[in-house]
């Protein structure tokens, strides 16, 4: 068994090396902007938080933005899950472990983005009893912590389980992984609500103290994340042997269009509800939309988000994005506008105009940024990396000797 | 997980049986290629991680790493903390303190009132403030850390939106202008306190929310949870010359915070808890500021909050504050 395991192991490290020059250069360029990304972080470990762009009036900034936009994309690996176990489509179920995958890598880099964001990560060991004290069930910030370890945990698991006996070329017992998948599929759920609740119940702050928060959470989690998957296995497709049909990459289509149609619903209702009762909650949406009294620094982003929203919603209501190449356009621009109205056009305005109605602009600074893309780019360089491991056990060219092709 | 017909199966190629097996294919080539790739990444984390260098001395210790939380000292154990931070602020800023511990006086329930007839905006209150919770006071922008923002409104209205706190007048007050400092609240349902993830802030009996400066983490949760704005960041490592700072400190209160945690109004601890009033209400010119004893029934504080026209700041949050503000005339 062990040692089973540990040639799995070293198998599995030298197949980490072994690869095209592609996949060299592609691993490198990643792996360069982790290490830039690692120099700007030791720069703010020194310095203090004040390498950043916040202020005690906005203080959280382009690091909370990703955490939030990010634990979406993680819960939305139960989009390829809920399908593949309960729907039985046996399409997905070629592709579902990919999906778990990628939650894996994404919780990593939302851990990696709160861990940015303290201001004494050295005191890290507080929240973990029990040596440190979790104010449990009381601070909202504690259950986020209990739900994304949790559904790390619960992935890893998974994958792992699956992986190796994929690779053993034994069958999975049920019992040691069903019951987890099911669990996993109501915690995916948990952790974007519970994410939504960090900000929901907060009642100093109107602009977030809204009971919709949490449902377009789920909203734009359950569009951006399958708009990356789809990128994602038209990636394996062409790069690897193994073959991804089209059936997958449609059934998400039609999950996104759905989601995307009830994100844009909710947008509006919030708006209808903000801006024509315009009372005097609507000041940090007018912040936000319009700008303050010459302070407008987010609403080229936002409309820039509106934008991409609409014409994302258009490509994916027609026809045109049974092209997979108006398909691919779509999914950018869904992703990339929910990053920026669910990132930075959610955290920011929560903190303009502060409570005592300040308006103190935020703008992250270039190192900030630089801690951004390491973050990004180490998310990318996990993921490249599960995949090549992945895809040989499942196309069954990595696996224990002696067990025949096919299963 | 079944496999799919149009997934070509591999060629049936001999899979190793052994350690050994599993690295002998691995020609000599690979083998040094994922070498000096790994040496040549180790070599780029080392040269990332340089900025560590410059890491003051004493500021990552190991009985920091193991301190516990407040609440589960032994009074030993206190005792070697508070003189390790009397030396700490010896060797880094060079004045010997006195750092206390002072704990809440039985029957005694805070409360802070202020006169908004009276108050005429020239933030005396908050420079005292500055100066008593050692403060860094170097820069323009070091004001933003005083725990008392003072907001001039419009006569006429009470809202926020519209209120300043970047007036600079040659005479205060001015016409058509009224003034009202916001400190902490010290609320009785308090959402920081609520917020924080790992019990560093809490209320203690006397009603005083304080924050434990070496059991925070940095999170700044508290800090969106203040409907107030009372609470402030040390973005940066605090920078008092030697003689601005002030020796008599408190754990809880005003000694000099580390970089990266948060802190607050405390009504003065370190003052209050031994009989004597505020800074904030020691230096105010016009007496606009009532501090006091709530369970005292004779106390000036609860003459005024039977007797006056009191107002509660966002009373609609509920937070219930021990802070009052009320009208004279």
């Amino acid at each position: 068994m062990l040692k089973d395991y540990t040639l799995f192991l070293v198998r599995v490290g030298l197949l980490s090396f072994q690869g095209s020059r592609k996949y060299y250069a592609w691993m490198i360029f990643l792996f360069v902007i982790c290490l830039i990304g690692l120099h700007a972080y030791s720069l703010q470990f020194v310095e203090g938080l004040s390498t950043t762009g916040m202020t005690n009036q906005v203080s959280w900034g382009v690091y909370i933005a990703n955490f939030t936009f990010l634990v979406g994309v993680a819960a939305a690996a139960v989009m390829l899950v809920i399908p593949a176990y309960i729907y039985k489509k046996d399409h997905m179920n070629k592709v579902v472990i990919f999906g778990e995958l990628m939650a894996i890598a994404v919780i990593i880099m939302c851990l990696l983005f709160v861990m940015v964001d303290l201001g004494r990560p050295d005191r890290f060991h507080h929240m973990l009893p029990p040596f440190g004290i979790l104010n449990w069930p009381l601070s909202i910030l504690s259950w986020d912590v209990i739900v994304l370890n949790g559904y790390l945990l619960l992935n890893l698991h998974i994958c792992g389980y699956l992986l190796y006996t994929k690779y053993l070329g034994r069958k999975p017992t049920k019992m040691f992984y069903i019951p987890f998948i099911f669990i996993a599929m109501a915690w995916a759920i948990s952790i974007h609500t519970v994410t939504a609740f960090l900000y929901v119940g907060l009642a100093g702050r109107p602009y977030w103290n809204n009971p919709i928060v949490a449902p377009r959470f789920l909203a734009s989690a359950f569009t951006a994340g399958p708009a990356l998957l789809i990128i994602t296995f038209q990636v394996i497709r062409k790069s690897t042997s193994y073959w991804i049909g089209n059936e997958p990459i449609f059934t998400l289509r039609m999950i996104m269009t759905v989601s995307m149609v009830i994100n844009v619903f909710l947008l509006g209702c919030e708006l209808f509800t903000e801006f024509y009762a315009a009372t005097a909650h609507v000041v940090a949406s007018r912040y936000l939309y319009f700008g303050l009294e010459g302070h407008n620094v987010l609403v080229p982003w936002i409309w820039t988000a509106i934008a991409l929203d609409f014409i994302g919603l258009g490509l994916l209501m027609t026809p045109l994005s049974r092209d997979i190449n108006w398909l691919n356009l779509a999914c950018i621009f869904c992703f990339i506008g929910i990053w920026i109205e669910k990132g930075m056009g959610l955290i920011i305005p929560g903190f303009v105009p502060s409570p005592l109605g300040q308006v103190v602009e935020y703008l992250p600074t270039i190192n900030e940024t630089l801690v951004c893309l390491g973050i990004w780019a180490f998310g990318a360089l996990l993921y490249s990396w599960m995949l090549k491991i992945a895809i040989p056990i499942m196309d069954g060219s990595l696996r224990r000797s002696g067990i025949s092709q096919v299963d | 997980m079944t496999q799919d017909n149009n997934n070509h199966p591999t060629p049936p190629a001999q899979q190793p049986r052994t350690i050994k097996e599993a690295l002998n294919p691995v020609s000599r080539r690979t083998f040094l290629k994922g070498t000096a790739a790994s040496l040549l990444g180790m070599t780029g984390v080392v040269a990332a991680l340089e900025p560590l260098l410059k890491l003051e001395r004493g500021e990552l210790t190991i009985d920091g790493l193991l301190q516990k939380h407040y609440h589960r000292l032994t009074p030993e154990a206190m005792e070697r903390i508070l003189r390790s931070l009397e030396e700490k602020c010896k060797e880094q800023y060079g004045v010997m303190p006195n750092i206390a511990d002072i704990k809440p006086m039985e029957g005694v329930g805070f409360a802070y009132a202020l006169n908004l007839s009276r108050c005429v905006g020239c933030r005396k209150c908050a420079h005292a403030c500055m100066a008593e919770n050692n403060q860094s006071r170097e820069s323009a922008t070091d004001i933003e850390m005083s725990y008392i923002r003072v907001l001039e409104l419009d006569q006429g209205s009470i809202n926020m939106e519209s209120s300043n706190q970047y007036y600079h007048p040659d005479e205060v007050p001015r016409k058509g202008k009224y003034y009202m400092p916001v400190q902490c609240h010290q609320c009785r349902h308090a959402p920081c306190t609520q917020a924080c993830p790992v019990k560093a802030t809490w209320q203690d009996p006397d009603g005083i929310i304080v924050v434990d400066y070496n059991w925070c983490i940095g999170c700044r949760y508290c800090m969106a949870a203040c409907p107030y704005d009372a609470r402030r960041f040390n973005f940066d490592k605090p920078k008092i010359p030697e003689k601005a700072i002030n020796p008599n400190q408190d754990y809880l209160s005003n000694r000099i915070r580390p970089k990266g945690v948060v802190e607050k109004c405390t009504f003065c601890l370190h003052r209050t808890r031994e009989g004597k009033y505020p800074a904030c209400l020691e230096v105010c010119p016009t007496g606009a500021r009532v501090f006091g004893n709530l369970l005292d029934p004779d106390s000036e504080i609860n003459y005024i909050l039977k007797n006056k026209r009191v107002y509660i700041l966002k009373e609609d949050v509920g937070t219930m504050p021990r802070f009052y503000y009320f009208f004279d005339k």
